[in-house]
């Protein structure tokens, strides 16, 4: 093997240290006027998941008068992504940065926000805490359970077997949080209704999903769903095998045109038009950001032809419900599914209620271990 | 002349690989000057571009090392992944315990523990296959899922931080034993420690009778045993050495970037580290840049996708045609006639 002399070496160096040093670009304002809005994806922005919901919303701001959009995928959740923003920000001239993986908020965003004190972050995934976090950061998130509950209800009454799986990439709060409602949901159509749960390891892992999805169908199971990144490959399978499927993050009945019942969706549309306008007629930035299926974070898939009339009834009952705000999923008694109750009898856990975040049980009904 | 061959050729590759990238460019319909404009801009134009580009190639300064180092007694390891992530879980189980100490004593013994986890990692790879002849291309790979495997196990089970809830995580080191950034520059100083390194194994393998062994091994096993070199020793060392490389990335990203151990210290920085071993041919010196120029690219596709609404993948696609045209023009050495050797007439 060769080496390079250390003198050539350094003498290159040294010539492209001083061309970068005269370079010295001015910072490029794409749009002087415009509100220039920065927004990061994990992933590819059309993953059919996650990713994808977030592009949707991101789509539609570029349609606003004043602003400007910059977009950037696949941005792992290391010292580059804290690059990334300051990119937008230093050569973008990028004031609103959406960032949106769960993973950047600490200590990704929490640094980029220190360094930028006047730059605006809204974050997706609510994490921002009053008095812990800096004030120009934000989080914004979804009860998207309520659309779980009636994914459930609509996989109830389609299911045969009454047998349902439920493909998740970890045993997260959040994640435990879809499983049940989803259960519970499925449960209150007919309490013999069992979910099968998997838990894959990650978030990204197509291999697994489908080999998961394929030894699910071969258990009997009949009504698939899960929370996984992108639930492409998930949809896909059970296309292909001929059962049921309620979709995640996205619309994905395109992928399913026979089995796709209906879907958990993110509205993300909402928060993002009320950052961008809050940023444009300079009013602080709202911290702490949540909604449901009523304050229109979330939404459901228009339901699939094998959706029956009397599934289409329950489920759109208990969404008119829950779009008045009266209805409570985790609603006492409910035990867990090693007969220990973890919510007693006439206590009702709201939406808000934070004691929901620290979730760490499976309800009755779910067959499968945290 | 012939001193300057190894600097031509993969400056004339990187040409070639510009070029073929401009004509892909302009079947995509873009200006392939203005894309050339744009990475150089992302990559080294300005301070803060700089910047960027530094703090990405300073993770890949030390798992190249990984491929590197192994490469020199004929091994071809592409498992640094597994050793910065088991050395990344060492660091953080380490520094939280011996948080509250003076923060230099728990950088050091959060370093010796990545690096000594990492290299008795890699250093498996080699054993396997210096003493059972599996191939250690595939076995330090699929020891890279065994390792991330038991990293999501441990992180999410008996490790777990109960504060961590929807990102597990190990317990915090704490922000007093977290290393700092570089005097004047926004980078951390993983980016030293890798240069520092480099530097160190360029010295052993080129300078010193241990690293010559090493080459003689690389070049001919048979021939180095007969000539009474310790080839087993060599091997595990040259392995162990590569992987407390890599594993000392893991250290950096926990002490420098996270402050504990989580899922996103598999970011893929192994396997990047791998690219850059073979542009520089296995040189521990030719990494510093070259991992410098792997990074403006990184730095400057942010731009690209940005400004053209280009796709992530392109400047995959640069790295990629780069990848090939460096490893293709391998063949050329000794080849051409200005850097042949002038003999003087008989």
């Amino acid at each position: 093997m060769s080496d390079v002399s250390r003198r050539e070496a350094l003498k290159t160096l040294g010539v492209v240290g001083t061309i970068g040093a005269l370079g010295g670009w001015p910072r490029a304002a794409r749009a002087a006027d415009k509100l220039v809005v920065g927004v990061i994806y994990v992933g590819p922005r059309d993953d059919y998941g996650y990713n994808q919901a977030q592009a949707q919303a991101a789509a539609q701001i570029k349609k606003l008068p004043g602003v400007s959009v910059v977009e950037q995928e696949k941005v792992p959740e290391t010292t580059d992504v804290q690059k990334t923003m300051g990119s937008m920000i230093e050569q973008d001239g990028a004031t609103l940065l959406f960032p949106t993986s769960f993973g950047y908020f600490d200590p990704h965003i929490l640094k980029a926000a220190e360094k930028y004190p006047k730059i605006r972050f809204a974050h997706c995934g609510g994490l921002w805490t009053e008095g812990k976090h800096p004030k120009n950061v934000g989080s914004y998130f979804g009860y998207i359970d309520e659309c779980q509950y009636l994914n459930g209800v609509v996989a109830g009454h389609a299911s045969k077997t009454k047998k349902l799986g439920f493909i998740a990439a970890k045993p997260i709060p959040q994640v435990l949080r879809n499983i049940n409602a989803f259960t519970l949901g499925a449960r209150s159509v007919d309490p013999k209704i069992t979910t099968q749960l998997l838990v894959t390891g990650d978030w990204s892992l197509p291999v697994k999903e489908a080999e998961a999805t394929n030894s699910l169908i071969d258990q009997g199971v009949d009504v698939v769903t899960c929370h996984v990144d992108s639930p492409k490959v998930v949809v896909e399978t059970a296309e292909r095998r001929g059962i049921f499927v309620c979709g995640y993050h996205a619309n994905q009945a395109t992928l399913a045109p026979k089995g796709y019942l209906t879907g958990a969706e993110w509205n993300w549309l909402t928060p993002y038009t009320l950052h961008v306008q809050d940023a444009q007629a300079g009013k602080p930035l709202v911290n702490f950001l949540r909604g449901g299926l009523k304050e229109g974070f979330v939404k459901t898939s228009a339901y699939g032809r094998a959706v029956s009339e009397a599934a289409r009834k329950k489920a759109d009952g208990v969404k008119a419900q829950m779009m008045k705000g009266d209805f409570v999923i985790f609603r006492g008694p409910i035990k867990d599914n090693t007969g220990k109750t973890v919510i007693d009898q006439g206590v009702a856990q709201k939406q808000t209620d934070v004691v929901l975040e620290q979730m760490s049980y499976l309800v009755e009904g779910v067959v499968g271990r945290v | 002349m012939t001193r300057l061959e190894p600097l031509a050729i993969p400056a004339a590759a990187l040409a070639a690989a510009m070029v073929v990238f401009g004509l892909f460019m302009a079947a995509l319909g873009q200006n392939p000057l203005e894309v050339y404009a744009l990475i150089y801009r992302g990559a080294f134009a300005s301070a803060f571009s700089w910047q960027n580009t530094l703090a990405r190639a300073a993770p890949l300064v030390l798992t190249a090392l990984c491929v590197a180092l192994p490469a020199r007694v004929g091994l071809m390891v592409i498992g640094g992944e597994g050793a910065l992530v088991l050395g990344g879980l060492s660091a953080a189980v380490v520094g939280h315990a011996l948080a509250g100490t003076a923060p230099l004593t728990v950088q050091a013994a959060m370093a010796l523990a990545a690096m000594v986890v990492g290299g008795a990692w890699i250093a498996l790879a080699g054993a396997l296959r210096q003493y059972r002849g599996v191939n250690e291309t595939i076995s330090s790979l699929l020891l890279t899922y065994i390792a991330i495997a038991l990293f999501n196990h441990l992180v999410e089970g008996p490790l777990r931080d109960p504060a961590s809830l929807n990102k597990p995580s190990t317990a915090p080191i704490g922000d007093a034993s977290m290393l700092g950034r570089l005097p004047g520059l926004d980078v951390h100083w993983g980016l030293g420690l890798g240069i520092v390194f480099c530097a160190l194994m360029y010295v052993l393998v080129q300078h010193t009778t241990y690293g010559f062994g090493m080459r003689i091994v690389g070049g001919n096993a048979r021939a180095a045993r007969l000539a009474g070199l310790p080839v087993g020793g060599l091997v595990l060392a040259a392995c162990a050495l590569g992987g407390a490389a890599a594993g000392l990335a893991g250290m950096v990203e926990v002490a420098a970037v996270h402050g504990s151990a989580n899922a996103s210290l598999i970011a893929g920085y192994g396997y990047g580290g791998i690219l850059i071993a073979f542009i520089a041919r296995q040189n521990p010196l030719a990494i510093v840049p070259v991992a410098v120029l792997v990074g403006g690219l990184a730095a400057s596709g942010s731009m690209l996708q940005r400004r053209l609404d280009l796709p992530d993948a392109t400047v995959l696609v640069l790295q990629g045609v780069a990848f090939m045209l460096i490893l293709a023009s391998e063949a050329l050495y000794g080849r051409l006639k200005p850097f042949r050797p002038t003999r003087a007439s008989p």
